[in-house]
């Protein structure tokens, strides 16, 4: 019963890391129809930025407060490459998908090479604040505290994009340009100030989850957001690719499928496990969970 | 204003669409009052007009809007300039509500003209929580016309309001069009005559990418052998008659 538990539990904790990369590539495709692969960059750069302002930032460091400020610097960082991706390469790029391919490819390389030619191809050992060590005990099982973290900030982060896609005029904008971008503009609408926002809010998510990442692996290595993005677009695909809800579920669906696969057979076998549920869902629901909902997209 | 010059002014206007040469040179003026109905045969480029005077498709040529040069204008620069549109395909966004559908397109600063939109449209604040996906055909056209009456707009652009729809709906779309027409110019793309004799006061004709035709409407569609030259249908509708709310109908 506590390994059922504590497998439950860690799985939703990597459903919520996968949540917190794929939400934002969600919101990217959906609206912008742009499948960004330099996703796990971002991702990167928040683990890195993180890092690095735990140790060298002042004010900052690995615990306290200090620790939440370097959290705080990591997700600016990944939030202003963001943004600036979009203004300097994305924008130019709109409609020329397979420009858009090459681009966001070639960053996601570049990045972490210059992170690899920074601080090097090993693994460095990412700060744990007390508050995060050590483990709660739920129903026999030992969890550990990082995983109850990510698990309640994906929660924190999917009200916060609910409320911003359903409260805001930026989330109506979004939902409507999901649908039909030239009539968001035919309405008056600067709808690349949405795309720049959305990107934005994406690249903060993205660089949350480096963060965050960093706390569940213990490490962080310039390749991490490559492994981690791999399952973003697989979370993706199954989920729909414009809703948030389906995103959720499809992050927590791999996850537990993942660790349960992971654990009761051979490890190595969850990833395949997840490539037979994707291929499950293509063949069954296209256009992924959300498929038949469309009067809940983005919501 | 332009002080008694023309509202909107195309010329010279070119459109290419994946190697076809579908608009070629189509120049015309709107006057600042009443309705102009674009006409012509199914393909020969009133939708593609349309699209090219709001920037929705690339194109050469020029484009003035109440005196000013709107050629180089993105699309929401020239819409906000003070233009509604309502385009062939309606453009409802289904995933939103009704509510919704009229929020996005509210501009600031107001004032949003609610009142003539639900007065015109009941329907529309009866159903305003519903998804606009699944509205009727004829409600999703009253949406998005109430949509292009939301601003104090200029310029009305209608696409074939009443495509598609039941002559009882289409009734309701033409109150709403002449309605719309006592208040601002329309520009009008249309094939139901019956309408466009109601309310146009002058039409511009196209064929095969190029403007053949300009001039009052009325005395076009009086014209039979005109009409079966340039629209190709045997005679133009009858006027319309009035209904009992004492408007004409289509």
């Amino acid at each position: 019963m506590s390994t059922v538990v504590l497998l439950i539990v860690t799985g939703l904790g990597l459903g919520a890391l996968y949540f917190l990369i794929a939400s934002g590539l969600s919101l990217i495709f959906g609206l912008m129809d742009v499948l960004n692969f330099a996703h796990g960059a971002f991702l990167a750069i928040g683990a890195y930025g993180t890092w690095w302002a735990a140790g060298f930032l002042p004010g900052a460091g690995p615990d306290g407060p200090g620790f939440l400020l370097a959290l705080t610097f990591g997700v600016a960082a990944g939030t202003l490459a963001a943004t600036l991706v979009e203004l300097c390469v994305i924008r130019p790029l709109y409609g020329r998908h397979r420009e858009q391919i090459l681009a966001t490819v070639g960053l996601s390389l570049a990045v972490p090479a210059l992170l690899q030619a920074i601080w090097g191809a090993d693994p460095l050992t990412f700060p744990k604040p007390r508050a995060v060590r050590g483990t709660v005990d739920l129903l026999g099982a030992h969890i550990p505290k990082d995983r109850v973290l990510l698990i309640l900030v994906a929660v924190a982060l999917f009200t916060a994009l609910w409320l911003f896609n359903s409260r805001t005029r930026y989330g109506l904008i979004v939902r409507a340009g999901v649908q039909d971008r030239a009539m968001v503009t035919a309405l008056g609408i600067d709808v690349r100030r949405s795309f720049t926002l959305v990107f934005a809010i994406g690249g903060a998510a993205a660089a949350l989850a480096g963060a965050l990442g960093g706390l569940y692996y213990g490490v962080v290595t310039p390749t991490q957001g490559m492994s981690l993005l791999i399952f973003a677009f697989i979370v993706v695909v199954i989920g729909g690719t414009t809703s948030l809800t389906g995103c959720a579920i499809a992050s927590v669906t791999v996850a537990l499928v993942q660790q349960f696969a992971n654990y009761y057979t051979v490890a190595g076998l969850g990833d395949i496990a997840v490539v037979i549920v994707l291929a499950v869902v293509l063949l069954t629901r296209q256009g992924g969970l959300a498929a038949k909902k469309s009067a809940e997209r983005v919501a | 204003m332009t002080g008694g010059g023309p509202l909107l002014e195309a010329a010279d206007l070119n459109v290419w669409i994946e190697g076809s040469h579908i608009l070629q040179g189509v120049t015309f003026t709107m006057p600042e009052r009443g309705v102009t109905s674009l006409l012509g045969r199914n393909g020969v480029g009133k939708t593609t007009t349309v699209k090219a005077l709001l920037g929705l498709v690339p194109r050469t040529g020029r484009v003035v809007f109440d005196g000013a040069d709107i050629t180089a204008e993105p699309t929401h620069a020239i819409v906000t300039r003070g233009i509604g549109y309502v385009p062939e395909e309606r453009g409802i966004f289904s995933a939103l509500t009704v509510a919704e559908n009229l929020r996005i397109a509210e501009r600031r600063p107001g004032p949003h003209r609610y009142d003539l939109i639900h007065e015109l449209f009941p329907e529309l604040d009866r159903r305003r929580a519903q998804p606009a996906g699944t509205l009727s055909g004829g409600q999703q056209q009253m949406l998005a016309i109430g949509r292009a009456l939301l601003n104090d707009n200029r310029l009305l652009i209608v696409d074939e309001p009443t495509k598609g729809l039941a002559p009882r709906i289409v009734r309701e779309v033409a109150d709403a069009v002449a309605r719309a027409a006592e208040e601002v110019p329309v520009l009008l793309v249309e094939q139901n005559l019956s309408l466009v004799r109601r309310v146009a006061g002058d039409a511009v004709v196209l064929d095969a990418g190029r403007v053949v035709h300009t001039g009052p409407a009325p005395a076009l569609l009086d014209d039979a052998d005109r009409v079966r030259e340039l629209l190709g249908v045997a005679r133009a509708a009858p006027a319309p008659a009035a209904d009992t709310k004492g408007r004409s109908t289509a």
